[in-house]
């Protein structure tokens, strides 16, 4: 299937299901270096997300994405909120008015999404973040598109890298977010924002 | 100039909270608070901080008070969304919630432009550079083990009393040139605390002279209450410009009164 406003649509489904799967795990995660509301909030805010892409009508995948970005932004009320919420509107100006996104332009969206994370929590790779996800997401899915694969197979280039960038933060002193504040004590623990990035990247290869 | 004070912080409770104990000191100051989440829960409210940045439209600048990390996030995401002449006017501080707070508030109440209460609110951080990113923890370098207040303890630079008082940002020493300087016994019960703090900045602040007691910056409300002066204490006041000594009497008649207690 093209990545078009139906996919987008499907994608946003996907994550409130899998958001709300993965709840309670993400709320474990968080509770070990965080505040423990990762998983609510996020589960909170693709609820709201959700109601709001059903009672809506798109015409492209970057309304779809603008959407998301101003629910999220003002009901997940954790750093998650602005964070996700950032990614998604950076990640509609990206794509524009385009009604399907091609390999190019899926990586513009990527980018620009983790670009936006970026500029609003001023994190690095190896800081314990999201960011550890989305980079190497963002990296995996540029190398695949100048090898010329598919949109799809693309996007599952940038799902599997952000799952294995998921994993590198287990390892990692924070140096970002409430997780900082425990220094060696997060050591072994999985940050939860590069967990739920990964979830949210394989929900967007699951709806293609 | 006026300027309002919008207090960010992740719960109901300690924005309310403090915003009441500023008001205290600062009856005049247009102070709102946007603590928690929309059903009430703990969290910071992109729709709270727009509707409290809308509510203090009638302020020549508001300055904002934010408690940890995501609470910057959200005040800077709904700064994003703002039209480009109101986001002028506002100004995000990177000084503790509440001791950030009552001293922006009384800065705010002595007349002080965005800049005054701006630094007066970054004075009221315990050590310059390592207070900042203590509480900003989304923006620092946070590679210690320990918690930031601990941290900011620890590091040795506060040499006031029971180790948790700011310090002035212009530290302690003498005055230059001092023209005119008393010394004078505090007569009231609370000594040089909370209000009678407060009313002796006020005073201290209509005055163009650079003005010290005890060694310390007598506009600057949280460094004479670290001072922890009680009953029966000995302030020196000793002043430097114009109207020295009219700013030494003033303060030395106040102190008399003692506040009115």
């Amino acid at each position: 299937m093209a990545l078009d406003t139906a996919w987008a649509i499907d994608w946003v489904r996907r994550t409130a299901a899998t958001i709300d799967e993965h709840r309670a795990e993400l709320v474990t995660l968080d509770r070990e270096i965080g505040d423990g509301d990762h998983g609510e909030n996020l589960d909170r805010g693709f609820r709201a997300v959700l109601e709001a892409v059903d009672a809506g009508s798109f015409d492209t995948p970057g309304a779809v994405f603008k959407t998301v970005a101003t629910k999220l932004i003002s009901t997940v009320g954790g750093a998650a909120g602005p964070l996700f919420g950032t990614a998604y509107l950076k990640a509609a100006q990206a794509a524009g008015d385009a009604s399907e996104l091609d390999a190019d332009t899926l990586v513009a969206v990527l980018t620009a999404a983790r670009d936006g994370v970026v500029s609003r929590g001023k994190a690095a790779v190896g800081d314990k973040t999201m960011i550890d996800a989305w980079t190497p997401a963002v990296d995996a899915a540029a190398t695949a598109a100048q090898a010329g694969e598919s949109p799809e197979r693309v996007l599952e280039a940038a799902a599997d890298a952000a799952v294995a960038g998921a994993e590198s933060t287990e390892p990692l002193v924070a140096h970002k977010g409430r997780a900082s504040y425990l220094g060696e004590r997060a050591v072994g623990h999985r940050d939860p924002g590069a967990q739920s990035t990964a979830y949210i990247l394989r929900a967007a290869v699951d709806a293609a | 100039m006026t300027v309002g004070i919008l207090v960010v912080s992740h719960s109901a409770a300690v924005a309310t909270g403090t915003v009441e104990l500023a008001r205290q000191m600062a009856a005049d100051v247009q102070l709102v608070a946007a603590g928690g989440t929309e059903d009430g829960g703990i969290g910071t409210s992109f729709e709270a901080i727009t509707a409290g940045i809308e509510e203090l439209a009638d302020a020549d600048a508001v300055v904002v008070l934010c408690d940890l990390g995501s609470a910057y996030l959200t005040t800077d995401t709904a700064l994003d969304f703002l039209d480009d002449e109101v986001r002028a006017r506002v100004h995000v501080s990177d000084a503790p919630i509440v001791e950030g707070t009552v001293a922006a508030a009384v800065a705010a109440q002595t007349g002080g432009d965005v800049d005054a209460v701006l630094t007066a609110a970054a004075s009221a951080a315990a050590s310059g550079s390592d207070a900042s990113t203590a509480s900003r923890p989304v923006d620092g370098d946070q590679s210690g083990p320990t918690s930031p207040v601990p941290d900011r303890r620890a590091s040795g630079e506060t040499a006031v009393p029971m180790g948790r008082g700011p310090v002035p940002v212009d530290g302690g020493g003498p005055a230059d040139d001092v023209a005119a300087s008393t010394t004078v016994e505090l007569v009231n019960e609370t000594g040089l605390h909370a209000r009678p703090a407060a009313d002796f900045v006020k005073t201290a602040a209509k005055y163009d002279a650079a003005v010290r007691v005890n060694g310390v910056d007598a506009k600057s409300l949280l460094g004479i209450m670290a001072l922890a002066l009680p009953k029966g204490a000995t302030v020196t006041i000793e002043a430097s410009g114009d109207d020295a000594r009219d700013a030494v009497d003033a303060l030395e008649a106040l102190v008399r009164s003692g506040f009115g207690e």
